[in-house]
């Protein structure tokens, strides 16, 4: 059976741009992104989201509620 | 591909945080890179699947964590700085069935609080303890707290921490391991994505010891102060796990979880069935949800009497005659005096409601069934509580005859001086109860129920004054002159 596929979603918007998450990556997924958002941070961003493997350490350095969830695939 | 969440936001928060002003709901208030929204995601986690979100309470401190009650969707109390332990301990053996965590930082914990938390955790109370430990007072803008590193530079120890002068750090989970009754004790850091699961562990177990009442259980936490400490998220990781970790080294420090057996409650303080017995009046029952009204048809409705007058004219007793009969009667009663230095000479006032179903609350400020006024000045601060169809009577040895509206209806006595002609201005209030008997039966109450009214108030005077013949033989006596001038 071939490994579930995950994927990882950021809301930039509840991100403060603290930056735990980016050397937690196992993948390097994370990076610094462009914009200021709605809280005057700049946000990070997730390239290749699909690439993520679902290990949830980004999740756990993250100190914001809901500001990266990660998807799994049914 | 579809959506199923693996690792996302817990339901154990509010969402969105409505509690939390300003524009921002989905966030936290702490500042980037702080280990308190870490150590709440981990708490949520664990509280989500131990199944004991309805039942927790977390108890705010002073700290940054002061807010902690705009985020867990659970109870919660706000308590003054470091007395987190001491309300803990009063919530969970008053509420046996509630569980509750008590989360504190390292200024309220180990400087302000110390002693509270000492105790608590020396009496084994049942409760959790999630102590954050960032190495400064973050909420006041990082001066030195009693767990700074020597040499640490905070803003109130420029040069760095001097051990000759400042001491050195506290070691909390250390010297809670000196006592006898705690069952758990371990220190993580909130730093690797590995000691970040560690502390996922700690937390966990923390909770299950809580849920199955086990006893006292203390998690201290080195998390990151990267704003306060000025460094980026790397170097306040750094600096955790090299330098904290000398003073404060990780891992567990006992764990006697597995040999304490589970379910004991904590020790009862009011539910004790013989105290609460004692706490109650005499012939009421704990459980007085719907009562007997067979003997008042009107109490079907709850009624709602206000009394006032100068203190020293038997305002708050005439209600205490009143809520008393209406116990006697098997009704629901509250009754709430207006206490303070007026009760002697100033002004004083009671309320009493009266009722065949449960009373809500026993405040009467409107809708007021009757109000009986004993002086002017008790009237013209409580006319407006009087409802549209109220009843007033009033002391006319005493007062002018007010103006009521149309819908309302007055009635006056001379009640002090009835209760002078028995020989006791004191039993003025007695001869208001009489007249109230006359003044019901002209107003919905029939035959039977003014009889009842009548024979409740021989038994709750002779309760009253069963050891003074005499005082009870002047209100009695009063009490017939007043229903027979009344309405006269």
């Amino acid at each position: 059976m071939p490994a579930k596929k995950h994927r990882i979603a950021i809301a930039a918007d509840e991100c403060k741009g603290c930056r735990r998450c980016i050397p937690a990556c196992p993948k390097k997924l994370i990076s610094v992104g462009n914009e200021i958002n709605i809280q005057g941070y700049v946000a990070v961003k997730a390239d290749n989201p699909e690439e993520c493997i679902g290990c949830g350490s980004c999740f756990h350095q993250c100190p914001e509620p809901g500001a990266i969830t990660i998807y799994e695939e049914e | 591909m579809s959506d199923k969440v693996k690792f996302g936001r817990s339901k154990v928060f509010f969402d969105p945080f409505e509690r939390r002003p300003g524009p921002i709901k989905k966030n936290m208030h702490y500042c980037p890179g702080c280990g308190h929204g870490i150590l709440h995601k981990l708490i949520a986690e664990a509280v989500g699947e131990s199944g004991i979100q309805d039942k927790t309470i977390i108890i705010s401190p002073v700290g940054c964590s002061v807010f902690v009650y705009y985020y867990f969707n659970m109870g919660s109390i706000s308590v003054p700085h470091g007395r987190a332990p001491a309300v803990a301990t009063g919530a969970s053996r008053a509420n046996p069935e509630n569980f509750v965590i008590s989360y504190q930082g390292d200024g309220d914990l180990a400087a302000i609080g110390f002693n509270e938390f000492i105790q608590a955790a020396n009496r084994g109370e049942k409760i959790s303890v999630f102590f954050v430990n960032n190495s400064n007072y973050g909420m006041t803008g990082g001066q030195m707290a009693p767990t700074t590193l020597p040499g640490q530079i905070t803003t109130t120890s420029p040069y760095g921490r001097n051990p000759e002068t400042d001491g050195f750090p506290t070691k909390v989970c250390e010297i809670i391991n000196q006592l006898e009754a705690p069952v758990y004790i371990e220190r993580v850091a909130l730093t690797s994505t590995a000691n970040i699961l560690k502390a996922k562990k700690a937390v966990a177990k923390a909770i299950e010891n809580l849920r199955e009442r086990k006893g006292f259980s203390l998690v201290e936490v080195l998390s990151p102060c990267p704003i306060n400490l000025k460094m980026s998220a790397d170097q306040v990781n750094k600096f955790i796990d090299e330098k904290m970790t000398q003073f404060f080294p990780l891992g567990c420090i006992r764990d006697r979880s597995a040999a304490t057996p589970a379910g004991n409650l904590p020790p009862a303080i009011i539910r004790d069935p013989e105290a609460v017995k004692s706490m109650l009046l005499p012939g009421v029952s704990e459980n007085s949800g719907a009562a007997d009204a067979s003997k008042f048809e009107i109490f079907q409705k709850e009624r709602r009497v206000k009394i006032c007058g100068f203190g020293g004219q038997g305002v708050l007793s005439l209600g205490l005659n009143l809520a008393n009969m209406g116990r006697l009667s098997k009704l629901n009663v509250s009754w709430m005096p207006s206490y303070g230095p007026e009760q002697r000479g100033g002004a004083a006032s009671c309320a009493v409601i009266v009722s065949s179903g449960a009373i809500s609350s026993p405040m009467v400020d409107r809708d007021c069934d009757l109000l009986v006024a004993m002086t002017q000045t008790g009237l013209n601060k409580f006319r407006h509580v009087l409802g549209k169809n109220g009843i007033l009577v009033y002391d006319r040895s005493a007062m002018k005859p007010p103006v009521v509206e149309a819908t309302q209806k007055v009635f006056g006595l001379d009640a002090l001086a009835i209760a002078n002609s028995v020989g006791n201005p004191k039993c003025a209030n007695s001869a208001i109860i009489g007249a109230l008997s006359k003044i019901l039966r002209e107003n919905g109450f029939s035959e039977a129920e003014e009889q009842a009214f009548d024979a409740a108030y021989q038994d709750a005077i002779t309760e009253n004054f069963a050891a003074k013949p005499a005082v009870l033989k002047q209100n009695l006596e009063a009490f017939a002159a007043g229903k027979k001038a009344a309405l006269a």
